[in-house]
């Protein structure tokens, strides 16, 4: 077999998230955390719903290049129907972040000072309801100290130690499960729910991950990022025939 | 029966200076563009905008009509970040209350409801209360009762206050001559509630049919603003563009990509003003037929 490329092995991470996630809905912002929900849906998740990204369910997890045209739909939910999908928990989103930091606070919004930003973002989206309603784990594909820092500038998505301080109501269903990056994969069991390397991709040192993080990494127990198996990397490249998963990421 | 055909015009006088106005649609999706275009070329100024945003936040805020604006994004959908709202938010040239577009969803909801707020607990322990200090949490009053479950009874929600909007202005596929409007794309969005949270409430639409006829444009199921939600309706064909009004139409994106590359660059922007934007709907449209002739 080829060696898997770094995409692959992000994809096959980020599929985990939604491992025996039973009947929920996916939702992946981005080609890779895409690939990856089909992947999911493919092998160890076959009841996840998947969304065509407008406003339908879809039948099945086709090739993420599939026209519109040719997608099965299955039932409707328009936005108003996502915010009680959201509100009800029966979801696992993956969303991106521009920066994020130690206790997994996330920005989408702005960098720089809230009235007169230096570079203004998308907008905080659904980021504050999401990561206090339903498991939110993070998808970055430019892993660096711009990226994993110690303070985010915008609080979107919220973190462990802001949740904590905003009491249950915040607390009760926050779930941070992952955050997998071109480096590396991480969780939140370091003490205070702080980030931990959880893995290196192959061919990634901890050194440059420490180096590419802009906060204390938790870093006991880290390992190396299983390859995709034979099996995934066939799905893989039906799901993705095009090649966009190697246009997300820097190698 | 009342007639509530009106004009772009007419819909225009009723409106002021310093006015709270939300805009229908989500992203560059179905947005009532011909409304933003004129509202560019009035004389109306200190304006809020309340909106899912799309271009029509970018063109109303840099312009300087728009002094306020509420929303949780600015998007292009297809093209993820719009330039003019860049430029004005880099500038620091307008006033913005960004919140989760759960919370924007309860607002509207809200005002549609004559409560004054509705709980949730978006927001919480993000920057959304931080930075908007009169954004208020409430306790939950049943703390005690068999209501709550117990994990909740210490909780305190996010109150997300009403968005009550002096006036509202959506896109519909087709309306009546009654007020009655349907939505034959895949997603009504948030348009009722944002014609039930308004004092003037306004729907645009790709055509004006007989009351009592829109179920010859789609099932009826989808006519889901019925005539006690509008005051006026305005036939403006095309009048979404360049945004996308499926399954009229879909999204424009050449001309996306063109208004684009032009609010990047000063000289180029004044040429796409003078182009398409000066002028009013007539001229814009007469101007986007010119084009399509050109490109045969």
């Amino acid at each position: 077999m080829t060696e898997p490329t770094r995409a692959e092995v992000c994809i096959a991470a980020l599929a985990e998230v939604w491992r025996d996630a039973g009947e929920i809905m996916a939702s992946p912002f981005g080609s890779i955390p895409m690939i990856a929900s089909r992947l999911a849906k493919r092998t160890f998740s076959p009841d996840l719903v998947l969304t065509d990204g407008e406003a339908a369910i879809i039948v099945g997890a086709p090739p993420i290049n599939t026209s519109p045209q040719d997608l099965v739909r299955e039932a409707a939910v328009p936005y108003r129907t996502i915010f009680s999908v959201v509100w009800s928990g029966r979801r696992h989103i993956v969303m991106q972040a521009s920066q994020i930091d130690r206790f997994g606070n996330q920005n989408l919004s702005a960098i720089g000072p809230p009235n007169q930003p230096k570079v203004q973002l998308i907008g905080v989206r659904g980021a504050p309801g999401n990561s206090v309603n339903h498991k939110t784990s993070y998808w970055v594909p430019d892993h660096s100290t711009r990226t994993f820092v110690e303070a985010v500038d915008t609080v979107c998505g919220v973190g462990y130690d802001r949740a904590a301080a905003a009491g249950s109501g915040a607390t009760r269903f926050h779930d941070l499960p992952r955050v997998v990056s071109n480096l590396g994969v991480f969780d939140f069991s370091g003490p205070n729910h702080s980030m931990a390397l959880v893995s290196v991709h192959p061919g990634v040192t901890v050194d440059e991950v420490v180096a590419a993080t802009g906060f204390e990494l938790q870093l006991d127990s880290a390992v190396e990022t299983p390859w995709p198996t034979d099996d995934q990397l066939a799905i893989i490249a039906e799901l993705d025939p095009k090649g966009a998963r190697d246009r997300e990421i820097r190698t | 029966m009342a007639n509530k055909r009106a004009t772009i015009d007419e819909a225009l006088d009723r409106l002021e200076p310093g006015m709270t106005i939300g805009i229908g649609g989500w992203g560059s999706r179905r947005k009532p563009m011909a409304i933003v275009r004129a509202l560019l070329n009035s004389t109306l100024h200190d304006l809020t905008i309340v909106s899912y945003g799309g271009p029509d936040v970018g063109l109303l805020a840099n312009s300087g009509k728009a002094t306020k604006v509420i929303a949780g994004f600015v998007t292009l959908d297809s093209i993820a970040l719009d330039p003019l709202w860049r430029q004005v938010r880099q500038r620091g040239g307008v006033d913005l209350t960004e919140v989760d577009e759960g919370l924007f969803y309860l607002g509207l909801q809200a005002a549609a409801w004559r409560v004054p707020f509705l709980p949730a607990r978006a927001g919480l322990g993000s920057d959304v209360l931080e930075r908007n200090p009169h954004l208020k949490t409430v306790a939950n009053p049943y703390m005690d009762g068999p209501y709550s479950e117990p994990e909740d009874a210490q909780s305190v929600f996010v109150a997300m206050p009403a968005l009550r909007l002096d006036a509202a202005f959506v896109h519909a596929n087709a309306a009546d001559t009654a007020g009655n409007a349907t939505f034959t794309g895949p997603d009504p969005y948030f348009d009722e509630l944002f014609l039930g949270a308004a004092a003037l409430r306004v729907v645009t639409a790709e055509r004006i049919v007989d009351e009592g006829t829109l179920d010859t444009v789609g099932p009826l199921a989808k006519a889901t603003v019925h005539r006690l939600l509008t005051d006026l309706v305005i036939e403006t064909p095309n009048g979404a563009h360049f945004t996308s009004c499926a399954p009229d139409y879909e999204r424009d994106e050449a001309f996306q990509k063109a208004y684009v590359t032009a609010a990047g660059d000063p000289e180029l922007w004044q040429g796409f003003v003078d182009r398409y934007l000066a002028g009013n709907e007539a001229q814009y449209q007469a101007a986007l037929a010119q084009d399509r002739e050109g490109s045969k």
